[in-house]
């Protein structure tokens, strides 16, 4: 026991470091996880204070952009009104998609891994896993929620996979992306058979129960394939990941339902 | 020595600020973000308690980790260089007896200043892109962005210390 307490007593400084760099690496380990909701984040008041500070400062910067988006924006949805026919029969119209107004707070993109910062919790109905958008298209994933801020998993990181597919076909890939370029990204896993050129609009696939059909992504920049087998396709985004403000939270009314029958399925 | 406890804890929130508000912000060549926050590391004093040094590194990395969603990859990196902070320095001064307790980055010679500062300033960036990408295929990028950034580091720590140090 004594040696015990001798030895523990000589090399406490190599076994306070060795414990506290095990606790550094349990937690990046699991910040890997894209299910397990984490620890450290920066969706906690503290941070989320802070940045919320320095984003209204900074804001004044990117409004006039940002208005013209937002203006563009209603021009279209008010075209696309007026096509509509005026009476809407509440019995047949069922909505499957719920839309939240939210802000960035903080942005990354220079990261392998980027999680963006936005200034609305669980007190406004935010929940892991549901679509963030704007108007030029896809941006991420909701992950770690708290009462005021919530995480988003950019599509600017390794552990995002979206479902996507050109818009003239059905045949669905993941989308994902090598660190490489913040502004293009890469579909992955599309099937052989599935006919495309450069330049054609790469739309989400609706395959998920986080992403409605049909959010804009980018356009496919080049490809190259090997023996039928795709190699990579480059996708250029429509959003200009570097300069966001205002954007969507789009949930899904029926995704519990949908997963209860998944899981039923599975038995 | 309370007044000395008190520069700490204001550097430490100094440096937590600065690190997080103004030069993750920086994005040199559309992606460069120097890590100007292990300056803390280098410049606490070697004759204070070793133990309370450890918790502080990585208690600071843990901070940074807060508000840049990396895990815990800042703090595991700085905790590292902390505990070889000491085996380091005494390597390169080539003498296990010097005088540590009037250690100043400004005594030595820039020469070896500028070792000790380069050599932890690349062990830590090292561990944070190599835990970052995870991934051995993209050791390349791993390699390019540790060289990149550490010498942007480098740079704008020595501008730090002949800006806010006084020569001895």
């Amino acid at each position: 026991m004594r040696q015990i307490i001798k030895f523990l007593e000589k090399y406490r400084y190599f076994l306070l470091f060795i414990i506290l760099e095990f606790i550094a690496l349990s937690f990046t380990i699991q910040s890997h996880s894209y299910h397990r909701s984490k620890f450290v984040n920066s969706a906690n008041s503290i941070t989320g204070g802070i940045y919320g500070k320095l984003n209204s400062i900074n804001e004044f910067w990117s409004l006039k952009s940002e208005n013209q988006r937002l203006l563009e924006e209603n021009t279209r949805l008010k075209n696309i009104l007026s096509l509509e026919p005026i009476e809407i029969d509440s019995t047949k119209y069922t909505s499957r998609y719920r839309y939240f107004s939210a802000k960035i707070i903080k942005n990354d993109y220079t990261k392998r891994n980027n999680y963006l910062l936005i200034n609305k919790g669980s007190k406004n109905g935010v929940k892991p896993e549901m679509a963030v958008v704007n108007s030029k298209g896809i941006i991420g994933v909701t992950k770690s929620v708290s009462n005021h801020n919530t995480t988003v998993i950019s599509i600017l990181n390794k552990y995002s996979q979206v479902n996507a597919k050109p818009k003239n076909t059905n045949h669905f890939g993941t989308l994902s992306w090598n660190g490489k370029d913040y502004k293009t990204v890469q579909l992955l896993d599309l099937p052989r058979q599935a006919q495309f050129k450069v330049g054609d609009t790469i739309i989400t696939g609706g395959k998920s129960t986080i992403f409605p059909e049909g959010i804009l992504i980018g356009t496919i920049k080049d490809f190259e394939k090997n023996d039928n087998v795709y190699n990579f396709i480059n996708i250029t985004l429509f959003n200009d990941m570097s300069s966001l403000s205002n954007v969507n939270i789009i949930a899904n009314i029926q995704r519990k339902e949908i997963q209860e029958l998944e899981n039923t399925n599975n038995e | 020595m309370n007044n000395n406890t008190t520069k700490h804890i204001i550097w430490f929130v100094l440096f937590v600020l600065l690190q997080v508000l103004i030069f993750n912000n920086i994005k040199l060549f559309g992606y460069i973000n120097p890590y100007i926050y292990i300056a803390f590391v280098f410049f606490y004093p070697l004759k204070k308690e070793k133990t309370t040094f450890l918790f502080l590194s990585f208690l600071l990395g843990l901070c940074i980790d807060f508000f840049s969603d990396t895990g815990g990859i800042n703090a595991s990196a700085t905790l590292f260089i902390a505990y070889f902070r000491l085996p380091i320095l005494s390597a390169i001064l080539r003498k296990n007896d010097f005088d540590f307790l009037l250690f100043n980055i400004r005594s030595i010679s820039f020469g070896k200043s500028l070792l000790y500062v380069l050599s932890l300033t690349f062990i830590h960036h090292l561990i944070i892109f190599a835990l970052e990408y995870f991934n051995l295929n993209e050791f390349g990028s791993i390699i390019n962005k540790t060289i990149i950034t550490t010498i942007l580091t480098v740079f704008l720590i020595f501008i730090g210390i002949i800006l806010f140090t006084k020569k001895r």
